[in-house]
């Protein structure tokens, strides 16, 4: 396979198709994370989006209502969590673990019927003229509407953080709850919608999975996905800029290491599939060895009791 | 006239002790009025409901004359209630801009609330950065922050919960010219603290709560520190009796040129800080906070390796002994934070007692805890020292910081040690408690114990020492005998001079 601008193209629309759903998962874990909450359920909600999603539309023959369907899940599972560790003050990592397997599992109870079925995938939003440019039209101006919603997403979050006074509350909160309790704002409530935020991002990321990505069925096909976008959220500092940058980053190796098997590159395809989890664990030693622990929200993780 | 706030018997219950006990109170528009009690009376209780972060169990709130149910402190400021906190509602990594704005009940324009702050601080004199993050700001100008983000919301009554606990003379005496100004123009202050001549010097008049109830309201102009300290224990203080000593016993702790880097990125280094303190003697260090004293008990506490020979503890020479195994010769440690270095905050009193006093006190039993003598040893702490606590088995972080502070305390005297070292054994305790604290301090010497207690107040090393030196950037001065120097004289020692009055009686 020569590497003429088509296949260039082509590498990198896989890239971008790769790297949305890390985004848009990240992206609602960073706003979970700014509020004070550590969400390990990521995987676990993004699975559930991904097989609910899935049926929806098979059922139904809608992709909207497939979209709705996951995000909707996504928020079923991150209210879970939400009751569990706020309501409740659980243990946020044991919960978000348990959360994660709760999703693999049930997801493939669910999914046993639609294993191996085909669908045809979002429809492309083709640009009229600009898709048809040679080379960007393809890269820039062809795809479906989950991937530029995850671009103006990255956009909004940054906005939302620092320029809304509603930004400026959440950050308030995940900061020091108790001064914000003290102030008169309801950290529960907040943190609730925050966390229910972050699971709709991550079911809309499974949905994508399913219905775009690889439009399909199967057990376990996030792949670990959630746990990549949740290293992303440290990567990148809790900056939305940089979960941008590191998405792609990440979604770029994945394909490489795609593309690298296909060009009979004479490495074990394991290496390169195990790439980007040794990437992810360099960047969170380096990341931690810096004062990176100042850049975090300081109640990240910490159960707040209302009672003082 | 219809005074600012009034409350008439209110009371709150809280499981196991009643915070508040049918208190009345009555502040007037202009009037700086000073809430007094011991820890644990119920003050930061009795302001959390004028501020709306609790409610009453029963009693009225009236706010100039009108019945109020404080829901929520969104309510308290929308009626013109501002409150500075003891622990500051600040966020760290937010700017003082967006701090405020945060603050604020109603969305504001950044450049509009930024031009308003410039204008307010310029007018009271507080000046501040809006730019600058909190993490960059000193404690008193946090505290600046705090009074700026009340005074913007024009407010008829400040709340101030222990306002100078935490700021040095300068910014205490520049606090006080603002509140003055704010009374002034009208506004209510309701000032809580247990710092008597601040009281006397500052507020218009004083309520005092005891255990929970209203005892009196009376004239601080009119009263003497030592007087309103009585009404607020309940007894008369009794200031710790010493005897003078003119002998002391054999050497227990001699330091010899001690120099230490620090590890932190703005501390102090040590340098060859030399002393010795011997049977019966209490050693005071004063000097004003950050100038190595937290590298001094470090290596003293064993936390830090040093050279062998620079610590010899009973002749033996122990600078590289960790902490245990120090204990283990006699020593016990009072620290400068109690929560995470005095005490494990989420763990029992019973929990406590037994991780620094298992070897003294032999609460192990062939490598098992004997969970009975633990618990006698935690019950009688707190009975000596009058902890106020629902239950051993209460979290160390669930006291208040005074009454932790009465614990651990008493926890290292119960040991008998040989030798002591308390940093700022008093500090956040009460009068009553300190005298108490100081008396068992000046009672361990008497047994023959050798004790070296760091501390900022002056008034506290007079009470008790024999000898003191001062610190000042990592050198430690030479030795003075008590009855030999004066307050000035440690007072410009405390700020580098060197007076050159009095003969060192020990030259280091």
């Amino acid at each position: 396979m020569a590497l003429n601008p088509e296949v260039i193209a082509l590498i990198i629309v896989t890239i971008i198709g790769a790297a949305t759903p890390l985004l848009l998962a990240a992206l609602g874990e960073l706003i979970a994370e700014k509020s004070g909450v550590l969400n390990l359920g990521l995987e676990g909600m993004m699975i559930m989006g991904a097989v609910i999603a899935f049926m929806t539309v098979h059922n139904t023959g809608s992709a909207t209502l497939g979209i709705v369907a996951g995000i909707l899940a996504g928020m079923g599972m991150a209210l879970i969590f939400a009751f569990l560790t706020l309501s409740l003050q659980s243990n946020q990592v044991a919960t978000g673990l348990a959360l994660t397997i709760f999703g693999l599992g049930l997801s493939a109870l669910l999914g046993r019927e639609y294993v191996g079925i085909a669908y045809s995938g979002l429809p492309k939003l083709d640009l009229p003229v600009l898709s048809e440019l040679p080379f960007f039209g393809k890269v820039l101006f062809s795809h479906d509407i989950l991937i530029y919603f995850s671009l103006f997403m990255v956009f909004a979050t940054f906005y939302f953080l620092n320029r809304t006074r509603s930004g400026l509350i959440l950050r308030a909160v995940g900061e020091s709850h108790d001064a914000a309790h003290s102030i008169g704002y309801p950290v529960i409530a907040i943190r609730y919608m925050a966390v229910l935020y972050g699971g709709a991002m991550s079911g809309l990321a499974g949905a994508y999975l399913s219905l775009s990505y690889s439009p399909m069925w199967a057990d376990n096909m996030t792949a670990g996905r959630g746990w990549i976008a949740l290293a992303l959220v440290v990567f990148a500092m809790w900056m939305p800029s940089r979960v941008l940058l590191g998405a792609y980053m990440f979604g770029g190796i994945t394909i490489l290491q795609l593309h690298g098997q296909g060009m009979g590159i004479a490495i074990p395809s394991e290496f390169f599939s195990m790439l980007p989890y040794l990437a992810t664990i360099i960047v969170l030693v380096i990341i931690s060895r810096q004062s990176s622990a100042s850049l975090a929200p300081a109640s990240l993780g910490k159960p707040f009791h209302p009672t003082h | 006239m219809t005074p600012r706030l009034q409350l008439k018997q209110i009371t709150k219950a809280f499981p196991g002790c009643l915070a508040n006990d049918r208190v009345d109170l009555k502040i007037q528009p202009g009037e700086i009025h000073a809430l007094l009690g011991e820890n644990g009376a119920g003050k930061s209780t009795l302001v959390k409901m004028i501020y709306g972060l609790m409610q009453p169990d029963s009693g009225q709130i009236f706010w100039q004359g009108e019945e109020v149910i404080m829901q929520n402190p969104k309510m308290a400021r929308s009626l013109g209630i501002g409150m500075v906190f003891q622990h500051f509602s600040l966020f760290e990594a937010m700017t003082v801009l967006e701090n405020i704005a945060v603050g604020m009940d109603q969305a504001v324009d950044l450049k509009t609330l930024e031009k308003q702050l410039v204008e307010i601080s310029a007018d009271y004199g507080l000046q501040i950065d809006p730019r600058k993050a909190i993490h960059d700001l000193s404690v008193g100008e946090r505290q600046r922050v705090e009074i700026l983000r009340c005074l913007l919301q024009q407010p008829k009554l400040l709340i101030m919960d222990e306002p100078t606990s935490v700021l040095t003379p300068q910014e205490v005496e520049k606090l006080f010219v603002t509140l003055k100004r704010l009374a002034s123009e009208g506004v209510s202050i309701l000032y809580i603290s247990h710092k008597l001549d601040e009281i006397k010097t500052l507020c218009h008049s004083a309520t005092i709560l005891r255990g929970g109830r209203f005892i009196e309201t009376l004239d601080p102009t009119q009263e003497t520190p030592a007087a309103m300290a009585q009404r607020m224990v309940g007894e008369k203080i009794t200031p710790p009796k010493r005897t003078e000593k003119t002998a002391y016993g054999k050497e227990i702790i001699r330091v010899q040129n001690l120099s230490v880097e620090s590890d932190q990125p703005f501390g102090n280094d040590l340098k060859e800080i030399s002393f010795q303190i011997r049977e019966g003697e209490i050693l005071g260090v004063a000097g004003i906070a950050g100038n190595g004293q937290t590298e001094l008990l470090e290596a003293l506490s064993g936390e830090v390796d040093t050279p062998i020979d620079s610590i010899v503890i009973q002749g033996r020479p122990s600078g590289n002994l960790p902490s245990n195994q120090r204990r283990m010769i006699g020593m016990a440690y009072v620290p400068e934070e109690r929560l995470g270095h005095g005490s494990v905050p989420d763990e029992s009193l019973h929990s406590n007692a037994l991780l620094s006093g298992y070897q003294a006190k032999k609460l192990l039993n062939r490598g098992f805890i004997d969970h009975k003598k633990c618990s006698d040893y935690a019950n009688h702490i707190c009975d000596k020292y009058k902890v106020k606590q629902s239950g051993i088995n209460s979290a160390a972080k669930s006291l208040s910081g005074g009454n932790l502070q009465k614990f651990i305390v008493g926890r290292e005297i119960e040991q008998g040690p040989s030798l002591l070292i308390a940093a700022q054994p008093t500090w956040g305790v009460d009068a009553g408690a300190a005298a108490a604290i100081h008396q068992s301090i000046i009672d361990l010497a008497q047994k023959n114990s050798a004790v070296l207690v760091l501390s900022q107040d002056l008034d506290e090393l007079f009470a008790i020492c024999d000898a003191i030196c001062v610190i000042y950037e990592g050198r430690l001065s030479a030795t003075y005998p008590i009855s030999a120097i004066s307050r000035e004289e440690i007072g410009l020692l405390m700020g580098g001079i060197t007076p050159p009055l009095s003969t060192p009686a020990q030259t280091a």
